[in-house]
């Protein structure tokens, strides 16, 4: 692709500079994109990849800098007029209305129909569209209804729907599956065959490799490199210039001892928010000082398996913890059998957003002594605890009065792991410990776990990160569909076949349905 | 008792909670809860009949009284929308507010005659056996009024694009402001029609359903009753139009009632005059939290519950809905 | 030009005070601009008020007695509200409050002649059952069938007062008149001129004992919501009912539990208006002390002792409120200062920035560190 005569330019950004107060976010930037090409942006998170990005969808302008779209120079205010101009973005958060239709997502925000919606016509249109990309949506079908996968696909869509020549991905693989990965870079791929160009951002070597044309890396808000092709870069180049030191992060293991069976779930099934089975007769057994890792795509069943077995869901099915049955028990009766829980959503399950750090961190022991002094609360004893795990987790906040809802994601789960790690908990259901988390934080949080492992706890570790489950667990399940179609030692866990696992590739037959 | 009469009277008083009703369905739409249907359904009620009673035109004070209806619901939009108030807080202000407003405002306006909307008979429509007489004989001009708006109000909200971009500022805020729909221009809009429409409800009271001015006692409730049936109805206007016209024909029959001296030879067979019929006026308060209830689980149930964001402030940039 | 709204990171905390007495005082000026609309003389209004509610010892009682009913209905509402209970029905729970309180005094149960330290115990648990039972069914039914409780107490509160109109205008009523009989003395809660024999300076002083039980339910609470382990379950609940689940809390046993705690407090008030001031049971006993009590607790900002300082002031406004002309000034006033207080809340909450030119994106990105999650924070 690097030709002598290079196609011509769709977008080129020069000197783009944008600050957000006490941060410079893009720090005079040029980017480039080439008419068919596949353009990788490659960078940790807060590199400024997204600030880039959104100021050429025109949901930010820049303080200084300029863009041109197709030669022409562009200001846009808003996505809309962006989107005019036949450049569209696709957000790691899908912009969906869940209760309406695919076809009537599309149509949002549109001038066309006029007045009266022709539903008809409208799904046909959509239809055609889809086929044309090789995308297998139904235009009738509820939003809810629908995959995260297929919901991405609606909102290409929406985006092709509007003419989009340019169409802007943030981060799409972070939600996917490797298959669905695969095919979204087929359609992305079918894209590119008609002109059509493409930005992809990412923080994953591999795949930036496998579909990008060219790529440009970003560090701490200065390109470290502009439009390298990819036909010579390897992972260790691109690496060096994302993070400016050795990547791979060295985590200290200790040898795997395990110990007996804490967490032992047997036949588990539940139902999901929508009534629907999500485990379903699940069984998989977690032992002292052994990490036990959940390998599935997002809405396998997963995240209602951990909230089964913390209390907080109905089931059927037998689940012990240190030999009891804890099936069905209100959540503080598991709490009372040392069972600790880093929920998925961490501001608004793990924490209270409005309530002081002090107030979340004795969450989990205000019911015993020194906190609790009869039906009082002995509020010195909260305030020193409270400045220990402040001290002792590096908890950055200016007091301890704080709101926790001003504290920064690392931050917040960092309290979140200090008061559940200090309940010295015989088991640890962790989901999603990591997500959005940057590098520096996320390390804090393996090593967290890890030191729990040490000191002979069980850990269930739910997490969508298949490389952070290698990383960190002894043992490796994979959920599909609610089932469990595979459980390996972490070290024979074969990627690939992991992979085809988690989305129903499974190479032996699964377990009749009961 | 003419059982023709009370339903008529039932489908009159009925349009009354329908306006409330459908103006509170289409700003929980849009996602703003608006409690204050009490107070801004006294201030239109207040505010049509004072201009009836000085101008002698009650066209004129319907129009007054959807203006202000629209003006007090605008406080409402302002500190919800902009201000980001809490909306229940702010709606029980706007009840506080228009309640006591309405009674300086009233102050002298009782047993003083208006001039009230004139009654219509609709000449083939009032021929049709049984409907006939209740739907369509000697009702208030706001009454037909009301047959035209509920299925327009349904149009509107399911099959036009305006309608569609309605559903989603109420259901994903962020998902329509991606799309370029001004999530605030809407809301605004809608809580303010919300109000146009329960000045009107006010107005109607007071100018056509049951003429004069009593205070705080005009509406007595029935702006909370209207939004206990937007619930009942889960925020769709037609079944907010069986809800209205049902309540409607109740709050009728509990008022004809007493009046009924025997029934198959059973002297005052409702104890009218007599004490009991404070538990027959007690009868569409307890149906209205029967109703609720119903509503709630049904719609638990299938999913079909309240617009997503409703009660919650947009605020561009801020995550989940 | 635009207006944006900023979080502070962390407001001072004269800045709420003063907001709180900065939207009053607004208000007032709002409402006398109203007053002065409708052809009324402002000044002289605010002047009548301020006379006639602490102008001399004798008024400030009559004060003080107006605002019992309002300290404890606005404890009842401001227990609630700080779990996020929006119980709109202390009105209700207070007229039966007040009905179960006269029944033990005309269910004829009890002999003449019977001693107070009988009558009043009993009367002031009835009251308490009454008004429990009258806000355990709204906590009932959302505890259990998650029905809304706005509704569900609003609609309470017109069955309440049919039910007591019943009982005033039927069984009970003395004949014919919508008022009972009035009530034995002994069934009369101590008042201070009750002592005038003794120190003459109380002849005339009506306030009586159910401003005691106004203080001793403020102090209870305070020590509840403030120092005690329900204290902060209440808290969890109210600000994160999602993070108290996973606290382990049983967030339908507590609403159920407040619902009732919260009834049983504006039950309370009732008695101690039946018994403590109007000393029978009569169609009219509350002139929206319910309602009132809403704003009370909003202007305390759920905080018990704020609540006894505001009731006070809103019991002033009502009592000065009866003599003023048009009727509704004192209800309007009411409506007023919750308005202002819900844009002084914006305003402590929140920087305004007023902005030239409309920005591309208004979106308050905030600096990293004051995000509010991870993933909701400045990407990319």
């Amino acid at each position: 692709m690097t030709a002598v005569a290079a196609p011509p330019l769709a977008i080129e950004a020069r000197g783009i500079v944008k600050t957000f107060p006490g941060v410079v976010a893009n720090d005079r930037v040029d980017f480039d994109l080439r008419q068919g090409e596949v353009h990788a942006l490659l960078g940790e998170n807060g590199a400024g990849k997204s600030t880039l990005m959104n100021i050429l969808a025109g949901l930010d302008r820049p303080d200084a800098g300029e863009v041109l779209v197709d030669g022409t120079p562009v200001s846009f205010g808003s996505p809309r007029e962006a989107i005019a101009a036949g450049l569209g973005m696709v957000h790691q958060h899908f912009t969906l209305v869940p209760s309406q239709t695919v076809t009537e997502n599309i149509l949002l925000g549109l001038d066309r129909p006029r007045f009266l919606l022709r539903e008809r016509q409208s799904e046909a249109e959509v239809a055609a569209l889809a086929a044309r990309f090789g995308m297998r949506v139904d235009p009738r079908a509820r939003i809810w209804q629908l995959s995260v996968g297929e919901q991405q696909r609606v909102e290409i869509l929406k985006m092709l729907h509007r003419g989009a020549r340019i169409l802007i991905m943030d981060e799409p693989t972070a939600v996917l599956a490797p298959q669905e990965a695969d095919d979204l870079f087929a359609t992305l791929r079918s894209m590119t065959r008609e002109g059509r160009s493409v930005v992809f951002i990412s923080h994953k070597l591999g795949e930036v490799l496998a579909i990008a044309d060219r790529v440009t890396v970003m560090r701490r808000g200065v390109v470290t490199a502009a439009g390298l092709p990819t036909a010579g870069a390897t992972k260790a180049d691109l690496a060096r210039l994302m993070v400016g030191r050795s990547v791979l992060e060295s985590l200290d293991r200790t040898e795997f001892r395990p110990g007996p069976v804490v967490l032992s779930v047997d036949g588990v099934s539940a139902t999901n928010d929508r009534g629907l089975p999500a485990p379903r007769g699940v069984s998989l057994d977690v032992r002292a000082g052994e990490i036990v890792g959940i390998a599935a795509v997002a809405g396998n069943g997963q995240s209602e398996l951990a909230e089964v077995i913390t209390g907080l869901r109905p089931c059927s099915g037998s689940i012990r913890i240190g030999g009891t049955p804890v099936a069905n028990e209100s959540v503080g009766s598991v709490i009372a059998h040392r069972v600790a829980h880093v929920p998925e959503d961490r501001s608004a399950v793990g924490s209270a957003p409005n309530l002081s750090l002090t107030d979340n961190l004795i969450m989990k022991r205000y019911r015993e002594a020194p906190v609790a002094r009869g039906w009082l609360m002995d509020d010195a004893a909260a305030r020193g605890i409270a400045s220990r795990l402040k001290d002792d987790y590096a908890i950055s906040s200016p007091s301890i009065d704080t709101p926790v809802r001003l504290l920064s994601g690392g931050n917040l789960q960092r309290l979140i792991l200090a008061r559940e790690i200090e309940t010295k908990p015989g088991l640890l259901i962790a989901v999603q410990p990591t997500r959005g988390l940057d590098v520096g934080a996320i390390e804090a949080v393996h090593r967290l776990l890890l030191g729990l492992r040490e000191k002979g706890a069980a850990i269930l570790l739910i997490s969508e990160e298949l490389d952070e489950i290698l990383a960190l667990a002894d043992r490796v399940d994979v959920i599909y569909e609610g089932r469990v179609v595979g459980s390996f030692p972490a070290a024979d866990a074969d990627v690939h076949r992991i992979g085809l696992l988690m989305t129903g590739g499974a190479d032996e037959p699964e377990p009749a349905i009961p | 008792m003419d059982l023709t009469l009370v339903l008529a009277a039932g489908v009159a008083a009925g349009t009354v909670l329908l306006f409330a009703a459908v103006g509170e369905i289409f700003a929980e739409r849009a996602g703003v809860l608006n409690l204050g249907v009490e107070g801004m359904m006294l201030m239109g009620a207040v505010a049509g009949f004072s201009t009836s009673v000085s101008t002698g035109n009650p066209w004129l004070g319907l129009i007054v009284a959807m203006v202000v209806g629209g003006l007090v619901a605008l406080l409402h939009a302002v500190v919800t929308i902009h201000l980001r108030a809490d909306q229940v807080v702010s709606g029980l202000a706007l009840t506080f507010l228009g309640t006591g407003l309405a009674r300086v405002l009233g102050e002298g306006l009782t047993n003083r005659p208006a001039a009230t909307l004139p009654h219509v008979t609709i000449p083939i429509l009032a021929e049709i056996p049984l409907a006939g007489p209740i739907l369509f004989r000697d009702q208030s001009v706001l009454v037909y009024l009301g047959f035209l708006l509920v299925p327009l109000a349904w149009f509107w909200i399911e099959r036009t694009r305006p309608g569609l971009h309605l559903r989603a500022v109420g259901e994903h805020p962020a998902a329509a402001d991606a799309q370029g729909i001004g999530v605030y221009r809407l809301r605004y809009a809608y809580v303010v029609l919300g109000g146009v429409l329960a000045g009107l409800a006010g107005a109607a009271i007071t100018l056509a359903i049951s003429p004069g001015w009593f205070g705080d006692q005009t509406v007595n409730g029935r702006g909370w009753i209207a939004v206990g049936l937007v619930i009942f109805a889960r925020w769709n206007p037609i079944r907010a139009a069986i809800g209205a016209y049902l309540f409607g024909a109740i709050f009728r029959f509990i008022i004809d009632v007493q009046g009924v001296h025997s029934i198959l030879g059973i002297e005052n067979p409702f104890l009218a005059g007599r004490s009991s019929t404070f538990f027959l006026e007690m009868l569409p308060y307890l149906f209205v939290v029967v109703v609720v209830i119903l509503g709630s689980r049904s719609a638990t149930r299938q999913r079909i519950g309240a617009p997503a964001a409703l009660g919650i402030p947009y605020v561009r940039g801020e995550r989940g809905v | 030009m635009r207006i944006r709204l900023e979080p502070r990171v962390d407001p001072a905390r004269w800045l709420s005070a003063a907001a709180t007495i900065g939207a009053v005082i607004v208000a007032l000026v709002i409402s006398g601009a109203i007053i002065a609309f409708v052809g009324g003389d402002p000044i002289l209004s605010y002047l009548h008020i301020l006379n006639a509610s602490f102008g001399s010892v004798g008024v400030l009682s009559d004060t003080l007695v107006t605002a019992t009913p309002l300290i404890l209905t606005g404890l009842a509402c401001a227990l609630a509200f700080r779990m996020r209970l929006w119980n709109i029905g202390a009105e209700g729970q207070f007229l039966l409050g007040a009905w179960g309180a006269s029944a033990v005094v005309l269910a004829g149960l009890l002999p003449p002649g019977t001693p107070a330290i009988v009558y009043l115990p009993l009367m002031a648990v009835a009251g308490m059952l009454a008004g429990a039972f009258w806000g355990l069914i709204p906590g009932l039914l959302r505890a259990r069938l998650g029905v809304n409780e706005i509704i569900s107490t609003l609609m309470l509160n017109y069955v309440a007062l049919f039910w007591l109109q019943f009982w005033v205008f039927g069984p009970w009523s003395e004949s014919g008149f919508q008022q009972t009989k009035a009530f034995p003395r002994e069934a009369w809660l101590p008042r201070l001129s009750d002592f005038s024999a003794a120190v003459p300076g109380l002849g005339g002083l009506t306030v009586h004992l159910g401003l005691v039980f106004g203080l001793i339910a403020a102090g209870i609470l305070w020590l509840i919501l403030e120092r005690s382990r329900w204290g902060y379950e209440i808290r969890l609940i109210g600000d994160s009912p999602r993070a108290a689940r996973y606290a382990g809390i049983d967030i339908a046993r507590n609403v159920i539990v407040v619902f009732a705690v919260s009834g049983a407090l504006a039950g309370l008030a009732g008695m101690s208006e039946v018994a403590g001031s109007v000393h029978r049971l009569q169609d009219r006993i509350s002139p929206g002390y319910g309602f009132t009590a809403i704003i009370i607790a909003y202007l305390a900002k759920f905080h018990p002792g704020r609540v006894v300082i505001a009731a006070i002031l809103f019991g002033a406004l009502i009592l000065a409120g009866r003599e003023i002309q048009p009727s509704g000034v004192p209800a309007m006033i009411q409506g007023i200062i919750l308005f202002a207080l819900i844009v002084a809340d914006t305003l402590v909450r929140y920087r305004l920035r007023f902005e030239g030119r409309a920005p591309a994106a208004p979106a308050p990105t905030p600096p990293p560190g004051a995000t509010a999650s991870g993933a909701g924070g400045p990407a990319g």
